[in-house]
């Protein structure tokens, strides 16, 4: 599934989109403890999350995320839409729970996934 | 180690406190270990643990330095930094264990995962930690142990 076809469902601000056009999502993995991220996400995978600072965007590339999603409209600020612009990675705003944003995920046929399996 | 060639020599300086820039160390070894052809999952691992050998450094000292040597088959690293050291490694080791301030916390970092994580995705892990001086992390990830 493109990034493109989750920012409706999701009723989702774009922050950063330059390139969500080309951009799939094969799974998903929701925390905000980055040790947990970057630990058990798997590539490919949208990531929910109410973390928004710009180290978020560190983890999504290390681990190969093409789109982060933060939930419950947290505040984004300058630096971390700097970092995600330069390194390609997609930011999503929501007023959805992180709860709520797995749930809507789900719906549209994306997985749960895990690093091994 | 010993006869076999140095593919690729990485050293960087890693600043403690300094947010903005953590994780571009590990990105960079992420992007050189991608060149060299290394397969994902071994990449992955190795990512993995030097992230948190990156981040203990930005989280909890002062300064530090990181080094990695890349061979045909084996990948070395040392991350060596002035900080507070670790008084109690076996507690340090705990998951879940952490000295960080909450602040740190808040932002998701030093929720006491970062040795266990480096010691899962390494092959030889080698702590050598003096309080009041500083922790020098020691890790070997051999191509030959992945399935």
């Amino acid at each position: 599934m493109r990034v493109t076809q989750i920012v409706e469902p999701l009723k989702a601000e774009v922050v950063v989109g330059e390139r969500m056009e080309e951009q799939d999502i094969e799974g998903g993995y929701c925390g905000d403890l980055l040790s947990d991220c970057i630990a058990n996400a798997k590539e490919g995978s949208v990531w929910v999350t109410i973390q928004s600072h710009p180290n978020t965007v560190a983890v999504a590339v290390l681990v190969g995320i093409p789109c982060i999603v933060v939930s419950n409209y947290q505040e984004i600020n300058e630096e971390t839409r700097k970092r995600a612009q330069k390194e390609g990675v997609t930011i999503l705003r929501t007023s959805l729970t992180s709860y709520q944003a797995v749930s809507v995920l789900f719906s549209l046929g994306i997985p749960g996934t895990k690093r091994h399996g | 180690m010993g006869e076999d060639k140095v593919l690729v020599e990485i050293e960087r300086e890693i600043v403690g406190g300094d947010f903005q820039s953590a994780g571009d160390v590990s990105s960079e070894l992420k992007k050189v270990l991608q060149q060299v052809g290394f397969p994902p999952s071994f990449n992955r691992r190795i990512v993995i643990a030097a992230y948190e050998a990156e981040m203990n450094v930005v989280i909890h000292a002062y300064r530090g330095v990181f080094t990695t040597q890349i061979y045909e088959d084996q990948v070395h690293i040392e991350v060596d930094d002035q900080g507070p050291g670790i008084p109690d490694l076996e507690l340090a080791f705990q998951e879940g264990y952490s000295t960080a301030p909450p602040h740190i916390r808040e932002m998701g970092f030093g929720a006491g995962y970062g040795l266990s994580n480096m010691k899962k995705c390494s092959d030889r892990l080698e702590i050598d930690t003096r309080v009041g001086e500083g922790t020098k992390v020691i890790m070997d990830f051999f191509l030959n142990s992945e399935e």
